[in-house]
């Protein structure tokens, strides 16, 4: 059975993912608007989130994974907008609504951790108060109250609660970016957004804050979506993948599927362009060339002038999203098998 | 293809000097103000040689001073103390504009950042040009353009004569990039300092990068010292490995050798860390939050015993010295120098 899943009607049918999903999100598209024209930043694209699942969301840079998630969380702003599709979170739509209504929303039911928590944390007000400012936002009025779960959640981090006294500038990177971690989990949401939180820090750091972020995951049970331009980084940590090329899913599945059998050239890719520190050293080649401009893209498929394996209908018109055994593809090499599914 | 396969490190076995060496180099920043006059090691007594059409890798995190050695060998800093040996040759004794000029022409840096390390008002060209009329100023234009093409050319940006008309923003961060080495290579180096040339380019277009480094390596003889972060990229395509920690060499050797049995405990916990899609998850130590040390002045003592799980008493009182193990393999460490198969985090 072939069937186009983001492409067709609004709604058709529903990308693999669990049932009760907390996130859905429905061709979803999001653009920018400038002088020059739009540039489709983000070009239909559908997923759930299930609860307490790990989403590892991985592309290059400008394959518009940070778009996707801004657009999910009422994040973006001009020239930045959603055009199209929708985001429901706990059955509620989270596109259009009123800064009001969203801020009741973030931090509660569902927090976002920026990629770097140097910016994302004021600098001029000790974690504490900080801490403070978003649990007295949701409501939070006794002074016992907001310092014993600051205290809790810097604990769960792994921070001596000390350090709530102490200022962004007197902490290493991987301790603000673990405190914007315990900031996020104030109000144990059910779903953490995580953009690229990782990718400032060293790679000791780096390990042991995704280990840190997995236990709390499964001893709290909230939902992530973690982005992340690295691939190996989530190989070991998410349940499902979602791999992007200019704007689309080109590929999405379960993580270890994805890894064993990456279907779309793009991803077989991307996986070939990671030296290993392990086995025999064997030449790499990477993906040739660079993506596509997004404000001039091709007519057929947007990843043939880098793909090893272009025929001539990639040239002529784009691919459109297969299901193979419960995997995602957007590439006509997989067409015929997604028929006799 | 690029020739990938152990290579041996170039040492001086005939008695030669090595193409660059340093000894004892140190570098350090003060810091505070008048009332707290503090200094930080960047760099203390580092003792490393590079030697002819060899890749070098320096890995380190941040803050480690890998950095600062780039810096100092690029003659951006003035070292603290210690001296830089090129050829053999002291560079303390470098007195005249034109020795200086033929030394920066002979070891060129390629930074980190292609976006801000070019300038975006002239064509790409320019820099090039530039290099040229100032290094090598018997070439007449003619001659001048002949080399730009040919060395675009060797970077992989072709059509030369093309790319080399358009502007930065023309081109992607991976083409940038190649440019930076372009204007090194016109240059005639003998060594490239790299400092984290792939870190702010695409997974995908990384490898094209370090194939380019090993090509200049194996076509144009030129040796490379490869700063990065990312101990894989290191194995990939460096000869030697130096790793540093909180401004000095934990451990050196050839490549393949200090990957397959890493004899400093630093390195068993960098090589642990990192991600191995191939690999099976496991969750061993996980007590190790990565938190690199702020060097201020540092007493005596091994600067790693506060995450070190081998630590011994030795280890809080005197400063392991970087030591001979094996044949080309040198470690700075007590407890790997008394019992060289210790093994901490594998």
């Amino acid at each position: 059975m072939s069937r186009p899943l983001s492409d067709g009607a609004p709604g058709v049918a529903p990308a693999p993912g669990p049932a009760d999903a907390i996130l859905s999100v429905r061709d979803l598209s999001a653009e920018y608007v400038m002088e020059r024209g739009t540039v489709l930043a983000v070009d239909r694209v559908s997923f759930e989130v299930g609860p307490g699942e790990f989403l590892g969301i991985v592309g290059e840079s400008g394959c518009g994974k940070s778009t996707l998630l801004f657009a999910i969380a009422g994040l973006l702003t001009p020239p930045a907008v959603v055009s199209g599709g929708s985001v429901q979170f706990r059955g509620r739509s989270m596109v259009g609504l009123t800064d009001r209504e969203l801020a009741a929303v973030r931090w509660k039911d569902l927090s976002v951790v920026m990629q770097s928590a140097m910016n994302a944390l004021n600098p001029v007000k000790s974690i504490g108060a900080q801490f403070a400012d978003a649990l007295r936002a949701h409501g939070a009025a006794s002074k016992e109250h907001i310092a014993g779960r600051s205290a809790e959640v810097l604990r769960m981090v792994g921070i001596d609660p000390v350090h709530l006294q102490s200022y962004p500038h007197q902490l290493s990177g991987g301790m603000r970016q673990r405190s914007m971690i315990a900031m996020a989990l104030l109000f144990t949401p059910e779903l953490v957004i995580m953009d690229e939180p990782t990718s400032a820090l060293d790679v000791v750091a780096q390990r042991s804050l995704m280990v840190q972020i997995k236990e709390l995951q499964q001893q709290l049970g909230f939902a992530v979506i973690f982005v992340t331009h690295d691939m190996s980084l989530v190989s070991h940590f998410s349940d499902r993948l979602l791999v992007m090329y200019a704007g689309q899913v080109a590929e999405s599945g379960p993580t270890r599927r994805v890894f064993d059998t990456p279907l779309h050239p793009y991803t077989a890719g991307l996986m070939e362009a990671f030296p290993s520190i392990r086995g025999p050293r064997v030449p790499l080649t990477g993906i040739p060339g660079s993506p596509p401009n997004l404000a001039r893209l091709p007519e057929g498929c947007r990843f043939a002038d880098r793909c090893p394996q272009v025929m001539p209908r990639c040239l002529a018109g784009p691919p459109e999203l297969y299901e193979v055994d419960g995997t995602l593809v957007r590439c006509f090499l997989h067409e015929e098998a997604a028929r006799h599914d | 293809m690029t020739e990938l396969t152990g290579r041996q490190p170039a040492a001086p076995a005939d008695g030669a000097p090595p193409l660059l060496a340093t000894e004892k180099l140190t570098r350090h920043f003060k810091i505070g103000n008048a009332l707290s006059r503090r200094t930080l090691h960047a760099v203390d007594d580092v003792d490393l040689a590079i030697g002819e059409r060899e890749i070098v890798a320096l890995v380190g995190e941040s803050g480690s001073g890998k950095s600062t050695i780039a810096r100092l060998l690029a003659r951006i800093h003035k070292p603290t103390g210690g001296e830089i040996y090129f050829q053999g040759k002291p560079l303390s004794g470098l007195r005249s504009r034109a020795a200086e000029l033929r030394y920066r022409s002979d070891v060129p840096m390629v930074f980190q950042d292609p976006f801000s390390s070019i300038n975006p008002v002239f064509r790409v060209s320019h820099g090039v040009m530039r290099c040229l009329a100032l290094h090598r100023p018997e070439l007449s234009g003619q001659q001048r353009q002949e080399e730009a093409e040919r060395v675009f050319t060797a970077v992989g940006l072709t059509p030369a004569a093309e790319v080399l008309q358009r502007f930065p923003h023309e081109l992607s961060g991976g083409q940038r990039q190649r440019v930076g080495f372009a204007q090194a290579l016109a240059m005639r180096p003998k060594l490239i300092l790299a400092d984290e040339p792939v870190s702010m380019l695409d997974v995908s277009i990384r490898i094209g990068l370090l194939n380019l480094m090993a090509g200049l390596r194996d076509e144009e003889g030129v040796s490379v010292l490869y700063i990065t972060h990312d101990i894989a990229s290191a194995r990939y395509v460096a000869d030697r490995l130096i790793v540093m920690y909180a401004g000095q060499i934990a451990e050196s050797g050839p490549a393949e050798e200090v990957l397959a049995s890493p004899r400093h405990p630093y390195t068993q916990l960098l090589l642990s860390a990192v991600p191995d899609p191939r690999a099976a998850l496991a969750v061993g130590a996980e007590t190790d939050r990565g938190e690199p040390p702020r060097v201020i002045d540092p007493v005596p003592g091994c600067r790693f015993r506060w995450r070190c799980p081998l630590a011994i008493d030795e280890c809080h009182r005197v400063t392991p010295p970087l030591r001979p193990l094996l044949p080309g393999r040198s470690v700075a460490c007590h407890v790997a120098q008394a019992d060289a198969a210790t093994e901490a985090f594998r």
